[in-house]
């Protein structure tokens, strides 16, 4: 195939041609942090928060008035029970927090006392011997709590465990070698506690604040005895809808001096869709905007080679006339495409960095890798060939005839 | 003339239906995309107080220590319950307000609908003047009431309509936790967005606040905050119980200040320095005075108030846009190369290259109307979409407001006109003889 004739055709429409070479640079630029943006928030939303989600229902509860800690702790206990009465019910804890929730409690942890900053934060949990059931958590190494480790403790006390569990992620980071059960830490300010247990999995909540470390959470034996409570309740398979419908109910029979409105009782995949609504949001957006970006340029490449098809069709026909096979005119129209398109998607590539290293510093986003470049460059080359073939087709059909016909 | 231009654009129209269609539907999606995610930018970055925001300052003083990660752009977002006291009775600004947000449970008296719970700040007298409060009845409650820590309460109208059915309730009783309050005044619609004054809590955007009542009186009762508690500067155990919290480095309490001027904040910048100065020579701070004044907006850009995702969207549909413009632009050229024959003739017949000029420009503006007058019915259908991308506390705040309309189909005019000046100015400089030869 003859390169030159073609750079010397397309001298001919420069205006026309930088144009198309512009709106595919522009293109890459955008699909490709697009696509980046897309899979790292499909990367954030689908991560596994360690909670049997599917089967745990979490009930937020707000006792009227203010209780004496012995007057909250006899109604925690009485509310457990309500909720282990329930048909469909597998096992229920009460706690300060869960996963994917919007909101909890953090400390710095420590090895010593002495420890002048903090080695990790980590994310609280209140927990009893029926959490780890309840959430459907995996123990990896040691043992669960026993129900004479748990304590009580007031809202304005100072958190001071004797045992904790924590997660592998904060056990890897404070014990690289593996040996985290019966070592201790210290919890924010309070003297060591041992940690007993380490579970695989368990997230902390949602937010730009906990992201950086997101699965270090502690579990601390104590019910905290606050005037709101969450009570977390494992529910039987097929039971969800009835303990859904029963749990607020039952509790306000059992005694009516609480509120739990109607946005207090969510089941997890309520919990997960509130808590990355965004990054779906996002996603979707980013995901649409491609696809009509990408439509677009394929609209624009199929009329600028419709409009030079039509006016080169006598150039065509003398071609035809002088021996040049439908396959040489189609392979012409073709690799004219694929010479502007080169020079697009170097110029896109240019602008793809450029555009990632403003996300970078204005965003906080990560560097493109890239692979998302190359996915990138064959798309839009791919696009770019399929949307000239029509208009090729149509001007390897021109009958040699037509050299003729206007001359 | 210009009729007669339009005429001609049409019927161009009606020669290259498909391409013409093309062009309107990619300027209706551009502008589309575009306008819808700046609506939702401009509902979450906009300045929620106008006429005032330039004379409202936040202070920042660093109890935390550089060992703990405190530098000057990273200071504690929030004041300790001991800063906020020591600030307020210094009383240097002209108004001034210690605020955190609170939660109540609301027990209505007729006893026909259930306790619920309701959302509120304890603050002082001075916070309802400062940030220009409009009261539907009644009025705030002055300064004796905070020295009293009288049990008084101002209510919102949402709230009066739930409680009293939007009646002047001033005078009456509320209980809220078990404690009464009597009401002083009843706001009428207030809900600036963002919620500037609790940007550091994570409250920046969302209905109105329920119920206001004296800083005082909540610190009497003991009503803990309702958003964040960050004890990162407590390098010893905290005293147990109420006490204890109020008396340690944790910071939960934001304040407001109003200063008249620059001078004004230079001179409270100056008292803040001293004080925090004062406080390493009494030994609590092991570092040099570390303090920061921000004015309102300032503020809300510092706490990172527009969620990233609006701003980015806002780039990209941006980008799409100046595609959308490259494409319209090049099918412009293609169309109007396509009529040269047309324009040799025109020219020929003894049109000037001007007349062709703005015939052209004529037809593009046509373009632009139609791609417009699309991209407001597709934004509008982007509105209602809106919740599905963004949380819905900030998706409801992007409207299509008149001024809305306004510019989207200003936008899609003046793009595409400007996408228009190449084709035409190629088309005004088409040779009349080469044409009319080459027919």
């Amino acid at each position: 195939m003859q390169i030159r004739p073609i750079l010397s055709a397309l001298w001919h429409h420069k205006a026309g041609t930088a144009l198309i070479v512009l709106q595919i640079a522009l293109t890459l630029a955008i699909v490709c942090n697009a696509l980046f943006i897309i899979h790292q928030r499909v990367v954030r939303l689908s991560r596994p928060s360690g909670v049997d989600e599917a089967n745990v229902l979490v009930i937020q509860n707000q006792w009227i008035g203010q209780q004496a800690p012995a007057q909250l702790q006899a109604l925690m206990a009485s509310d457990l029970q309500t909720l282990r009465r329930l048909p469909g019910v597998g096992d229920v804890y009460a706690t300060n927090a869960y996963p994917l929730g919007n909101g909890g409690w953090s400390k710095g942890v420590r090895y010593t006392m002495d420890q002048k900053s903090a080695t990790s934060p980590t994310g609280i949990y209140f927990a009893d011997e029926h959490t780890l059931a309840t959430l459907g958590l995996k123990l990896v190494a040691g043992r669960n709590f026993r129900a004479d480790e748990i304590g009580d403790m007031g809202a304005r006390d100072v958190l001071t465990p004797r045992t904790i569990i924590v997660t592998r992620a904060l056990a890897d980071k404070l014990f690289p070698g593996g040996n985290a059960v019966g070592q201790q830490i210290c919890v924010g300010s309070a003297p060591p506690s041992i940690i007993i247990g380490v579970v695989e999995r368990m997230q902390t909540w949602i937010g730009s604040f906990s992201e950086a470390w997101v699965e270090r959470s502690t579990l601390v034996p104590f019910r905290l005895l606050a005037s709101t409570t969450t009570y977390m309740v494992h529910v039987q398979p097929g039971a969800m809808a009835s303990v859904v419908q029963a749990a607020s109910q039952a509790l306000i029979a059992a005694n009516p001096q609480r509120v739990i409105g109607p946005k207090d009782v969510m089941t997890y995949g309520q919990i997960r869709t509130i808590a990355y609504r965004s990054d779906r949001g996002i996603a979707i957006l980013m995901g649409v905007i491609c696809a009509v970006l990408l439509a677009t340029t394929a609209a624009g490449i199929v009329g600028l080679t419709s409009f030079w098809v039509s006016q080169r069709r006598k150039h065509i026909g003398v071609r035809r006339a002088l021996g040049a096979t439908k396959g040489d005119i189609l392979s012409y129209f073709c690799t004219e495409n694929l010479l502007i398109s080169t020079g697009g998607v170097m110029l896109g590539a240019v602008l793809t960095v450029l555009l990632n290293v403003l996300l970078i510093d204005r965003f906080e986003m990560q560097r493109l890798s890239i692979a998302y470049l190359v996915v990138g460059v064959v798309a839009v080359v791919l696009l770019g060939q399929s949307a000239v073939f029509v208009p090729a087709w149509r001007a390897s059909n021109v009958s040699p005839v037509e050299a003729s016909r206007t001359v | 003339m210009f009729g007669y231009y339009l005429l001609l654009a049409l019927h161009s129209f009606r020669r290259s239906p498909g391409l013409t269609a093309l062009m309107v539907i990619i300027m209706g999606v551009g502008v589309a995309a575009s306008m819808t995610t700046y609506a939702v930018f401009r509902a979450v970055s906009g300045n929620p107080l106008p006429d005032k925001s330039a004379q409202l300052f936040v202070p920042q003083i660093d109890n935390r220590g550089p060992q703990n990660g405190s530098t000057r752009n990273n200071l504690p977002d929030a004041l300790t319950y001991t800063d906020a006291m020591a600030l307020m009775q210094a009383h240097v600004a002209t108004r001034q307000t210690a605020i955190y947000p609170i939660v109540g449970t609301v027990v209505p008296q007729d006893g026909s609908h259930r306790p619920f719970a309701a959302n509120g700040y304890a603050a002082y007298a001075d916070f309802f003047p400062m940030f220009e409060t409009p009261f539907e009845y009644g009025s705030a409650w002055n300064d004796g009431d905070d020295q009293r820590h009288a049990g008084v309460i101002v209510i919102s109208d949402q709230l009066n309509r739930a409680l009293f059915g939007g009646a002047n309730s001033v005078g009456r009783t509320l209980d809220v936790d078990g404690h009464d309050y009597r009401i002083v005044g009843v706001v009428d619609h207030w809900n600036p967005q963002p919620r500037f004054y609790d940007v550091n809590n994570g409250y920046s955007f969302g209905d109105a606040p329920d119920y206001y009542v004296p800083f005082t009186r909540a610190i009497d009762l003991q009503i803990g905050s309702n958003g964040n508690n960050n004890c990162a500067g407590s390098l010893k155990a905290l005293s147990p119980g109420w006490n204890g919290w109020l008396q340690s480095e944790c910071v939960w309490v934001s304040m407001w200040l109003e200063l008249p001027n620059a001078a004004a904040a230079l001179r409270y910048q100056q008292f803040l320095g001293g004080y925090a100065a004062d406080q390493q020579r009494h030994g609590r701070f092991h570092w040099a005075s570390n303090v920061r004044l921000f004015n309102l907006m300032d503020w809300l850009d510092h706490e990172g108030v527009a969620p990233p995702e609006t701003t980015v969207s806002l780039l990209v549909a941006g980008g799409f846009l100046l595609v959308c413009l490259v494409n319209t632009v090049g099918l412009l050229l293609a169309k109007i190369m396509r009529r040269a024959g047309e324009i040799g003739v025109r020219r020929a017949l003894g049109a000037s290259r001007g007349e062709i000029y703005r015939q052209f420009v004529a037809e593009a503006t046509v373009i632009g109307i139609s791609g417009g007058l699309l991209g407001l019915l597709l934004t509008a259908l982007g509105m209602r979409g809106t919740d599905l991308l963004f949380e819905p506390d900030i998706a409801k705040l992007a409207h299509l407001t008149v001024g809305l309309i306004g510019v989207t189909v200003s936008l899609a005019v003046v793009a595409t006109v400007i996408a228009g000046l190449y084709p035409a100015w190629r088309a005004a400089h088409v040779q009349p003889s080469w044409q009319l030869k080459s027919q």
